[in-house]
């Protein structure tokens, strides 16, 4: 079983951390990896960097862009990780526009990941009817999860096809916003939490973007099965470097 | 071969959505209804009055003597340059601001390079009395400071793209991020025939009536419909679509299309993408791009800001790849001279970026009987500084 859909059955909600790879310092990547691990995170999402991230605000753009100047490519990546289950057993997810995934080869890609352990792909950019007709077979030799997302604009018609082809679960973006800031929310997100919670969809929802503090936390888990978390924990590391992690888990999961 | 789009969204392998999920009901919504509503006769009655009498359409197809006995050949100037604003640009405007009325959108955004669509966006805008917000790289605000006062006489607001390399694709980041940050009232008026379908082939639509109107003004003026060659420059490629698109499926008419190569196409200073590019995803569309080996989007270089995108639109990348279109890139030095040439020879100075397109009579021989059409997309009072510190004026 992929070790998202085995994470998804413990009863607990889960905490899940996204981070830009090359960030803040090239070699980094394996250290924050195990010390999330280490500090209790559920699920760690990889962010393969890219020059115009299009659906990410300014603290993920500015992070992309430095991880880039400090010369982060797919190949130094895959390096990296190359024996990171020796020591990391949580699920972990490369999350990545597009283009860079094409570059590579979306089957190498795929196959690099498989030999790697990595459990699932998140691809903004790559839309559902195209990864389903074009790269579905591809992902699923590999025993990859592909993990679609959802927005308070979708229909209720496209979240029953995106629950369809889903595997594992399904990202539910908390605002028409792209990543990064909110201190709190408000009715209207908290009324499209319970609405989605009420469809009783076959996969569970993670909720992400706006996710900041203990209070944003438990007010997604409350209708979802986790949280993501990428904006504030980039701020943190920024801020306090790597050294900060246990104290930035600890804030969320008091 | 069909050269223009197919069902799918697609011109041969390029084209399609790849947008994120927060973008598909906006670019769904457009996708359904596009179409229908440019069918609609209130709207073509609309749109056509307006390109006639605010634009100021049709614009002439003038024979140009003297260029023509230089070249040996005769050679037809397309007068985008005399629409209202100075470029072809107004063209899609106007048709996209009725479209975004239709749709019930009251704010409008826009991104723009040099700051011709910026202004093209920003009178419609006016006209239509819609909130206007323009995203402009902050190096070409410096750059091209003229546009962006124009744009903010015109009520528009302009908001400096401070990401990246601060030029024009990422003042497009930031306009499509604008969109995901306000997904219900908001219409992106795209530029180019650049984007997740369907903006390639709405934008081309609108450009249309460039090449029908090329058609019955070589009817008129030399009895027969069809040049023997249209040439335009190509950045995102919206002047080329519009002055290839009646002609796209005729292939007795050769196309010729106009990158710019700006110091070489070898130089590591070009933006000639078809010759650079690989196939990648830029803007959720599936085209020709400048990137790295990695799969990062690189920075092209032209002394023309309207030129200066690192991918072009699919139904170019498709032109390209099928051989449809001959690609030729023209370096800043001869677009330069070929500007101050026409300038010379016609009394018009065109735009530098429509200067590429006329540098290709140095490169290429023409029959004199060559009935050839050149898209004159814009003028070049944007640009006279550019000329007056190239040619030291």
């Amino acid at each position: 079983m992929n070790r998202i859909n085995k994470k998804l059955q413990e009863d607990k909600n889960l905490l899940s951390i996204y981070f830009t790879a090359g960030f803040p310092n090239l070699e980094d990547t394996a250290i924050i990896i195990q010390d999330l691990e280490k500090n209790g995170v559920d699920m760690i999402e990889i962010g393969l960097p890219f020059s115009d991230p299009l659906a990410d605000g300014p603290t993920i753009q500015a992070s992309s862009a430095q991880a880039l100047k400090n010369g982060m490519t797919s190949d130094i990546l895959f390096e990296q990780l190359k024996n990171i289950r020796e020591t990391v057993s949580i699920p972990l997810i490369i999350m990545g526009y597009f283009n860079p995934i094409l570059q590579y080869g979306v089957e190498a890609f795929c196959a690099k990941c498989q030999d790697i352990g990595i459990d699932g792909l998140i691809i903004p950019d790559l839309p559902v009817d195209v990864y389903n007709d074009e790269y579905k077979a591809v992902f699923e030799k590999h025993g990859l999860i592909n993990v679609f997302l959802i927005t308070p604009q979708t229909s209720e018609e496209r979240i029953h096809f995106i629950d369809s082809i889903s595997k594992g679960f399904i990202y539910m973006v908390s605002s028409a916003s792209v990543t990064g800031g909110q201190s709190v929310f408000g009715t209207a997100q908290m009324d499209y939490f319970k609405r989605i919670e009420a469809m009783n969809l076959k996969n569970p929802q993670i909720i992400g973007f706006g996710i900041s503090t203990n209070e944003t936390f438990n007010q997604a888990t409350k209708h979802a099965k986790g949280a993501i978390i990428g904006s504030a924990f980039i701020k943190h590391l920024k801020r306090e470097g790597i050294q900060g992690i246990p104290n930035f888990t600890k804030n969320i999961l008091v | 071969m069909i050269y223009n789009i197919n069902e799918k969204g697609y011109y041969g392998q390029f084209g399609g959505a790849y947008i994120p999920e927060m973008l598909y009901p906006n670019v769904e919504d457009l996708r359904q209804k596009y179409l229908k509503v440019m069918a609609d006769p209130e709207f073509q009655k609309e749109f056509k009055a307006l390109l006639k009498d605010y634009v100021g359409r049709p614009s002439p197809l003038y024979f140009a003597k003297r260029l023509s006995e230089k070249y040996n050949t005769k050679i037809y100037l397309k007068r985008e340059d005399l629409n209202h604003t100075g470029a072809h640009k107004i063209n899609n405007t106007i048709g996209q601001i009725l479209m975004a009325q239709r749709l019930g959108k009251t704010r409008i955004i826009a991104e723009t390079g040099a700051g011709q669509h910026g202004v093209a966006t920003a009178t419609v805008c006016a006209l239509m009395g819609l909130e206007c917000i323009v995203y402009m790289g902050e190096i070409d605000m410096a750059r091209q400071a003229p546009n962006v006062a124009r744009m903010k006489m015109l009520g528009a607001k302009v908001i400096p793209a401070i990401s990246g390399s601060k030029t024009l694709k990422d003042a497009t980041n930031e306009a499509i991020r604008d969109w995901i940050n306000n997904p219900v009232d908001t219409h992106y008026i795209i530029g180019s025939v650049v984007g997740p379908h369907p903006y390639p082939d709405m934008v081309a639509r609108f450009q249309a009536i460039v090449s029908e109107e090329i058609k019955w003004q070589l009817q008129e003026q030399e009895g027969k419909e069809n040049p023997d060659y249209v040439i335009a420059c190509v950045g995102g490629g919206s002047n080329a679509a519009g002055a290839y698109y009646h002609f796209l499926e005729d292939t007795s008419v050769k196309l010729i299309a106009v990158e710019a190569a700006g110091k070489g196409v070898n130089s590591g200073e070009s933006a000639a993408t078809s010759a650079l590019g690989k196939v990648g995803v830029i803007h959720g569309s599936k085209t020709l791009l400048m990137q790295t080996e990695d799969g990062q989007i690189t920075e092209p270089y032209s002394i023309s800001a309207g030129l200066d995108y690192p991918g072009v639109g699919p139904m170019h990348a498709h032109l390209y790849q099928s051989e449809r279109a001959e690609f030729i890139a023209i370096t800043d030095d001869d677009a330069m001279e070929a500007g101050l040439e026409l300038s010379k020879l016609e009394g018009i100075i065109p735009a530098i970026e429509t200067a590429h397109a006329l540098a290709v009579f140095k490169e290429k021989a023409f029959k004199p009987t060559d009935i050839v059409v050149v898209s004159l997309s814009g003028r070049g009072d944007k640009d006279l500084s550019t000329y007056s510190d190239y040619f030291k004026l």
